[in-house]
């Protein structure tokens, strides 16, 4: 659909990450559209910091992000569903031992 | 907890039809798991998502201008500076709600197209004009203790990316309304001039927002299968009637009166009753023929053009950045 109202160009869409406090990871908080990094992080900081929710902030352009497919999720997760052993709670401790 | 997770048996992950995805679906749904981007699903579930949450971006981005026009001429610098913040955050709203409406697979230019081009909607409220400083209290009383209504339960929707855009803007639509809810207050306790254009402002919202739940549930198109697919978890009808029965007691305390004669307290069945409302006014809006129609495409379509140099421009400058850095790594 092209219509003189159009952009030709869509600035590409960034991921945005932020660090709520100090000590904490930085999470993915939604996605943007900018023209460079630099103005990603600005419009990050205008978009979702607007009430403190911040002290850091990660752009990466989205088309750099290389994800799981859901179709393969059983295949790559499913090998982890039958290790029970690898839970604490798998072993019974006797009470009458502490500190374990 | 993982014990828990042991007892859920994956389904076979052999190629599948469309009717056993469509089940799988179905069932995910029912079990209120998340659908995510990158999961299948139903075309109709994902053009359903792609009209209804551009619609959404497109009504926070349109309701910037009937309260934007008041920017300028807040009566105090606070109350500048919160309106100043409330329309902001309204952009931000369209921005979060743009994104989510991506991930379904639509670029941002058409989207934003749709909009300028008149062939897309946005909610009908924001057709009305704010002649008085009062609008912008009844505004953030009314339209947006309306849209919580509306928008709580969509925190809960089924799909992923639109549920948590909506978490991040009901937060913040919260303080859109109680500082309407407060300027109302202030005005209503003013002066009988102040408190005759709080009256006045809440005569000309009150029909409007009942019809901002679109239309009674006999007539609405879409409802069944959005609430199949928990897109939608309330009727039309019933987040009406909720938002009455909030509202009367808050119009109460400002000691002014909703304009509805018929409205009275249904001891039986413990809620209000309300008159009818005119849906005629609401198509004829609704096809773009409401107080200011034009005037809102015509003033998004203003900011789009007058824009498009600083977007140029910017776009040239990123493409100077990037062939800068280039360089010398190429040396």
């Amino acid at each position: 659909m092209n219509t003189p109202l159009q952009d030709s160009r869509q600035w590409p869409l960034y991921e945005v990450f932020v660090r709520a406090r100090g000590g904490l990871d930085h999470k993915h908080v939604g996605s943007l559209h900018a023209a460079d990094a630099r103005m990603a992080i600005e419009h990050a900081r205008d978009l979702y910091t607007r009430r403190q929710e911040g002290v850091s902030i990660w752009v990466v352009p989205s088309k750099d992000i290389s994800a799981s497919d859901p179709a393969e999720g059983e295949s790559l997760f499913e090998p982890a569903r039958d290790k029970i052993y690898r839970h604490p709670t798998f072993y019974e401790i006797p009470d009458e031992v502490k500190t374990l | 907890m993982y014990t828990q997770a042991l007892d859920m048996q994956g389904s076979d992950s052999s190629p599948m039809g469309e009717a056993a995805l469509e089940q799988r679906f179905l069932a995910r749904v029912d079990a209120e798991e998340k659908i995510e981007p990158k999961d299948w699903m139903p075309a109709r579930y994902r053009n359903t998502l792609i009209r209804q949450i551009s619609q959404h971006a497109h009504s926070e981005i349109v309701g910037m201008l009937p309260e934007g026009n008041w920017i300028t001429r807040a009566p105090t610098l606070q109350r500048k500076a919160i309106l100043i913040a409330k329309v902001q955050d309204e952009g931000g709203h369209g921005a979060y709600l743009y994104s989510a409406a991506e991930t379904l697979g639509v670029s941002r230019d058409q989207l934003i197209d749709q909009l300028l081009s008149g062939k897309a909607k946005y909610s009908s409220i924001f057709n009305y004009p704010t002649p008085t400083w009062a609008d912008v209290g009844a505004i953030g009383w009314l339209v947006d203790g309306a849209a919580i209504m509306n928008q709580i339960p969509l925190c809960r929707c089924s799909y992923g990316p639109y549920a948590r855009a909506m978490v991040r803007v009901c937060r913040e639509e919260s303080f859109h309304q109680r500082q309407g809810y407060d300027l109302m207050v202030h005005l209503a306790q003013g002066t009988p001039e102040q408190k005759r254009m709080a009256q006045e402002a809440l005569n000309r919202w009150w029909w409007p927002a009942l019809m901002m739940f679109g239309p009674s549930d006999a007539n609405s198109t879409h409802s069944g299968e959005s609430q199949r697919w928990k897109i939608k978890r309330f009727s039309n009808d019933e987040l009406r009637q909720k938002f009455v029965d909030f509202t009367v007691p808050q119009a109460r305390f400002l000691d002014l009166s909703i304009p509805d004669p018929l409205l009275r307290w249904d001891e039986a069945k413990q809620q209000h009753e309300f008159g009818p409302i005119d849906w005629t006014e609401f198509d004829q809006v609704l096809k773009g023929n409401g107080p200011c129609n034009a005037e809102r495409l015509a003033a998004r379509r203003n900011a789009h053009a007058a824009g498009a140099w600083v977007r140029d421009a910017a776009s040239a400058y990123a493409e100077k950045q990037r062939l800068r850095s280039a360089t010398p790594a190429a040396a």
